[in-house]
């Protein structure tokens, strides 16, 4: 039997104080009894020899200095796993949501799991095709790679997130996979395009879905990516399945963590999170990856909402610091009728450049991805000039290259959500647009490339 | 004496009593798993301690041990071609005998103490010796010769030394003074936050040559230099460094992956061994040593990581080599710094770091340096130093930038607007600096060519011209501009697309020698004075702009290194006047 302490001496925000403890270790696991016999969950954050900090998952409403229990479980927060959790849904501690039958675990694993050895890490090299072409084409994914996708409300990340998790496969294989869902403080209606689109996809079969929902305990979304992440690690490093997880928002999951830094007085950074908001955030991404002889992986697609569409807010900014790259949503392409939405320019995949070329993609899918860049960005330039000067004062060559960058928006970019375009169409579309750009000025592909594909149309 | 005890744990930080005695920055072992930790503030017998390793599971009454000895690395035959982590565990042993997670409470030695090493003795019998002299060599890799020293505070007369095969705890000489005989191993003990001594700092006078255009012609480094490159995230701050680190003409590179991603010391051990030194075609692991405590490894060890990196990379300077240091990235070690501060409560400063945070980068970077080393054969070595900066927002008020700028004399500014128009490196050439351009100007007349400096200095100076013209065709169109502005634009943008422009991915493209890159900046210059004389005699400018030489000039990026005829031609091409 456990000791049980009657000495809370303090409630504040999602912090209780317990006194007069003795033998409590950090980060145990904690157990809450409220004067009306219903339980709650917590987790030591500061222990001393007299009196422990615990913080409560679920928030401490209800909860009173008098009648309150408090337990210390002399472990940390685990996750029973096994391969049923596949096909099932959680809520934001880990308790069957889905009205079906407790999960019978095989083990359980502490959910903050352990860093990867960097020297065992694989370097991710399998492009991953996403039949979208702004990504395919101009920032690819592969597997085991963090990319998260930077939008901001009102904006389809969730659309997008969809049709990736429906389109996305390796070429040429057929191998185990699963899709682990995270959901921090989405709306049931967010919550439920995600489960409809997956059961209509078939895709639920393989997927294991961990969902604390808007109007749910914030404090339990500190928990529910680790919950996400160590299924999804399980499922790829035990059971070697390749994993793609989706973390949604992000932006939550950080106010959460501000919160309970604001509870306990730390010093804050800026916009008040917590100076450790990198790190934390680092525990989380850089779960992703790749093991040297194994054959799972763990590719991480976290969707963040940046207040007030700034991607130096903190919240973006720290997550850029530490994932391969991400996707950015433009509002004013969005304007333009224009789905998906993504900001090439300012998108960018970091493991892009061993995951495609010959064998893989094409060969000359780099050549021509930098030369779309720079042409797509000269075009953007010549449009600012425009809207200043008015497009009569650009020069030919520039009118060139602005009627190029419309282009690419109206003929790349966009494309239907259901729609897949594979690489080599994706390849092809951008050949059809250089086409009307000399070929001279087409300095960032060797001749040998030029050779081959390109057509001059003008 | 009474056991110290924890009497609270937070996080990294442990707090214990019954430290009377115990000294700051001296290793302690945290409960019976033995925890790795260093004391960072006594308060009378109470011990606050950093503990590198993940504390959940450790709570009050447990003991802690003290080891008397500061948080030192171990330097010897071995270290080359090791990855570490943060305080000197060697990852890939760990990872054989843990499993591919890092778990806590390991305790492995940094160095092999089973190979077997050959020692060439460098002194005779008899001979009198100081503290930094060299005893002998030992083969260590292909590239390096590792230089065995006499420690720090032994000298007197050799009584015993000889060739033969040892393991690096084998004793093998003895040196005798006033009567005491000192046993002499190939490894010692150094505490990682104490610089290593040297006898003499010099100027730095000759380039680090690391083959990117930018930085070689336009903002150098000097070998015992130190400089920053600070970017917002996707600039390329890893990617330039990790080039640098291939090509860059240091004897030995230590690299430390501070606080950042595990893929990229995944991607840096997986091209390391297969990318060749230039000079003697052996793969670059063998000058290398990786220092990677990741994002996600415990926050205390990042702290550390960065003074484990810089002791190594002293200890083979001190053997006369030149030595690179690349840290990536600062900014990840200052906010461990001031994690660690904030849990102690310290008064905070600028954005919560801690006031001392301007003098341990002072510190840091003042390890760099072009020194005659320890010993008495008059050897110079040097260090250089480079580190990474991730200001928030890529905002380079930040403090960290700023309180680096005291300390560095080489200033790489990376440019979200360059990056995201994917012009890499994207090292902002309006605000990027170097105060080296004085020292290396002599090797660089010398050895490269006379009208070098020259050429750079017309270089920097279009390039400024271009920001005024663009600045002005911006209100009011680029046809308002003279011919002769128009002429200087298209100057501009030929320097910007095809000398600044590097890639890294490309074969050819990702390394310039600088006879190269002197020839590429004289063609595009010629050219610019060629068409400057073309539009006197009334040529129009779309014509010049339309000579195939223009489209020669931007490939010439490509042509391999040993094939410098190729240059022959096109500078014929423009001496005669550019193909007009
Ligand atoms: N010299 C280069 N040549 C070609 N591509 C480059 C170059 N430098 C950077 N890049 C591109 O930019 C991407 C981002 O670079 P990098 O990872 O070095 O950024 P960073 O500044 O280190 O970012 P962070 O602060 O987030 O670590 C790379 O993945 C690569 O695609
Ligand atoms: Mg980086």
């Amino acid at each position: 039997m456990y000791k049980e302490y009657l000495t809370v001496s303090s409630i504040s925000g999602p912090l209780v104080v317990v006194e007069k403890t003795s033998g409590v270790k950090f980060a145990e696991l904690v157990e809450i009894e409220l004067g009306d016999g219903t339980i709650r969950r917590g987790r030591v954050l500061d222990i001393s020899s007299e009196r422990a900090l615990v913080q409560i998952f679920e928030g401490t409403s209800g909860l009173d200095v008098a009648k309150t229990k408090i337990r210390f479980l002399g472990k940390t927060q685990s996750l029973g796993v096994c391969p049923d959790l596949i096909g099932r849904i959680f809520d934001g501690t880990g308790r069957p949501r889905d009205g079906g039958p407790p999960v019978i675990a095989h083990e359980y694993l502490d959910i903050n799991g352990n860093p990867i050895n960097p020297s065992a890490r694989d370097y991710p090299t399998e492009f991953i095709q996403t039949g979208i072409s702004a990504i395919d084409g101009m920032n690819p994914l592969v597997r085991g790679q963090k990319l998260p996708i930077f939008s901001a409300s009102g904006l389809p990340h969730a659309r997008i997130a969809a049709q990736i998790a429906r389109q996305g496969k390796v070429l040429g294989k057929e191998e185990k996979f699963a899709v682990v869902f995270g959901a921090m403080g989405i709306t049931f209606e967010e919550a439920n395009f995600f489960i409809n689109d997956f059961k209509n996809t078939g895709a639920i079969e393989r997927a294991a879905l961990f969902i604390n929902l808007a109007n749910e305990p914030a404090i339990e979304r500190i928990s529910t990516p680790r919950l996400a992440l160590t299924a999804a690690e399980y499922f790829a490093f035990r059971l070697d399945m390749h994993v793609l997880v989706i973390l949604i928002d992000m932006t939550l999951y950080c106010e959460s963590l501000r919160q309970i830094s604001a509870a306990r007085k730390e010093i804050p950074g800026r916009r008040g999170y917590p100076g450790y908001l990198y790190t934390d955030l680092a525990t989380i991404y850089e779960r992703a990856g790749k093991i040297k002889n194994k054959p799972g992986s763990i590719t991480l697609l976290p969707i963040l909402t940046m207040p007030e569409d700034d991607k130096t807010h903190p919240i973006p900014d720290l997550t850029g610091y530490i994932t391969e790259g991400q996707i950015i949503l433009s509002r004013q392409i969005h304007r333009q009728g224009v789905y998906p939405p993504i900001d090439v320019l300012s998108s960018l995949s970091r493991l892009k450049d061993k995951g495609i070329g010959r064998d893989k993609t094409r060969e000359e899918h780099s050549d021509l991805m930098n030369q779309l860049f720079a042409c797509y960005a000269r075009g953007k330039e010549a449009k600012e000039l425009a809207v200043i000067l008015g497009e009569a004062a650009l020069s030919d060559e520039d009118k060139i290259y602005l009627k190029f960058s419309e282009n690419f928006e109206n003929e790349f970019v966009r494309q239907g959500e259901t729609q897949v375009r594979n690489v080599a169409e994706t390849l092809d579309l951008g050949w059809r647009l250089l086409s009307r750009i000399p070929r001279r000025e087409l300095k960032r592909i060797r001749e040998e490339y030029l050779d081959k594909y390109y057509q001059n149309a003008t | 004496m009474n056991q110290p005890k924890i009497i609270r744990v937070s996080g990294p930080l442990i707090v214990a009593s019954g430290c009377r005695g115990a000294r700051m920055f001296d290793v302690v072992y945290v409960s019976q798993e033995r925890l790795i930790g260093e004391i960072i503030e006594l308060k009378g017998d109470l011990a606050f301690i950093q503990v590198y390793e993940d504390t959940t599971g450790i709570g009050p009454d447990e003991p802690v041990y003290l080891s008397n000895e500061p948080l030192s690395v171990e330097l010897g035959p071995g270290l080359i071609s090791m990855i570490y982590d943060g305080i000197q565990r060697p990852l890939e042993l760990i990872r054989k005998e843990k499993g591919d997670f890092v778990q806590r409470g390991m305790e492995l030695p940094a160095l092999d103490r089973q190979k077997i090493w050959h020692f060439n003795p460098r002194v005779k019998i008899n001979q009198e010796l100081v503290s930094g002299d060299i005893l002998g060599e030992v083969v260590e890799t292909g590239l390096i010769k590792h230089k065995i020293l006499v420690p720090g505070q032994v000298s007197g007369r050799v009584i015993q030394i000889q060739e033969g095969d040892f393991k690096i705890d084998d004793v093998v000489a003895k040196i005798e003074n006033a009567g005491k005989i000192m046993e002499i191993r190939m490894s010692q003990r150094w505490p990682v936050r104490e610089p290593r001594p040297v006898k003499e700092r010099l100027l730095p006078d000759e380039p680090l040559i690391t083959g990117q255009r930018v930085i070689d012609t336009l903002f150098p480094i000097a070998k015992g230099g130190a400089a920053c490159i600070p970017g917002p995230f996707g600039s390329g701050k890893t990617v330039f460094l990790h080039t640098v680190a291939k090509w860059a003409d240091a004897d030995v590179i230590v690299y430390a992956a501070c606080g950042e991603r595990g893929n990229e010391v995944a991607d840096l051990l997986l091209s390391l061994p297969e990318l060749k030194d230039l000079r003697t075609g052996r793969p670059l692991m063998e000058k290398t040593v990786v220092i990677a405590n990741a994002s996600n490894m415990p926050v205390a060890a990042r702290e550390a990581s960065i003074y484990t990196a810089i002791t190594i990379a002293e200890y083979f300077r001190d053997m006369g080599y030149s030595v690179a240091l690349m840290a990536d990235s600062t900014s990840r070690w200052a906010e461990a710094l001031r994690e660690i501060s904030g849990r102690l409560e310290e008064m905070p400063g600028e954005e919560g770091y801690p006031a001392y945070l301007t003098t341990r980068l002072a510190e840091f970077y003042e390890r760099a340096g072009k020194t005659v080393c320890s010993g008495s054969d008059g050897r110079v070595g040097t260090l250089t130093v480079m580190g990474a900066v991730s200001p928030p927002g890529g905002d380079v008020s930040d403090p960290v930038v700023q309180n680096t700028l005291r300390v560095i004399k080489a200033f790489w500014g990376l440019d979200d607007k360059l990056a995201s128009s994917r012009h890499f490196p994207a090292i902002n050439w309006l605000n990027s600096y170097s105060l080296y351009h004085e020292n290396i100007q002599e090797f660089l007349t010398g050895k490269i060519s006379e009208d070098y400096p020259k050429l750079k200095t017309e270089a920097m100076r279009l390039l400024e011209e271009e920001s005024k013209l663009l600045e002005i065709a911006r209100l009011v169109g680029v046809e308002t501009l003279s011919l002769s502005d128009r002429l200087i634009l298209e100057a501009a943008r030929m320097i910007r697309e095809d000398f600044l422009h590097q890639n890294a991915f490309h074969e050819i493209d990702a390394y310039t020698s600088l006879k190269k890159q002197c020839r590429m900046l004289k063609l595009i210059l010629g050219f610019y004075h060629q068409a400057g004389e073309m539009l006197e005699k009334g040529k129009a400018l779309k014509e010049i702009f339309d000579l195939p030489i223009r489209e020669k000039i931007s490939r010439v990026k490509y042509i391999p290194e040993n094939k410098p005829e190729e240059f022959d031609l096109l500078e014929k091409l423009i001496r005669g006047g550019a193909g007009e």
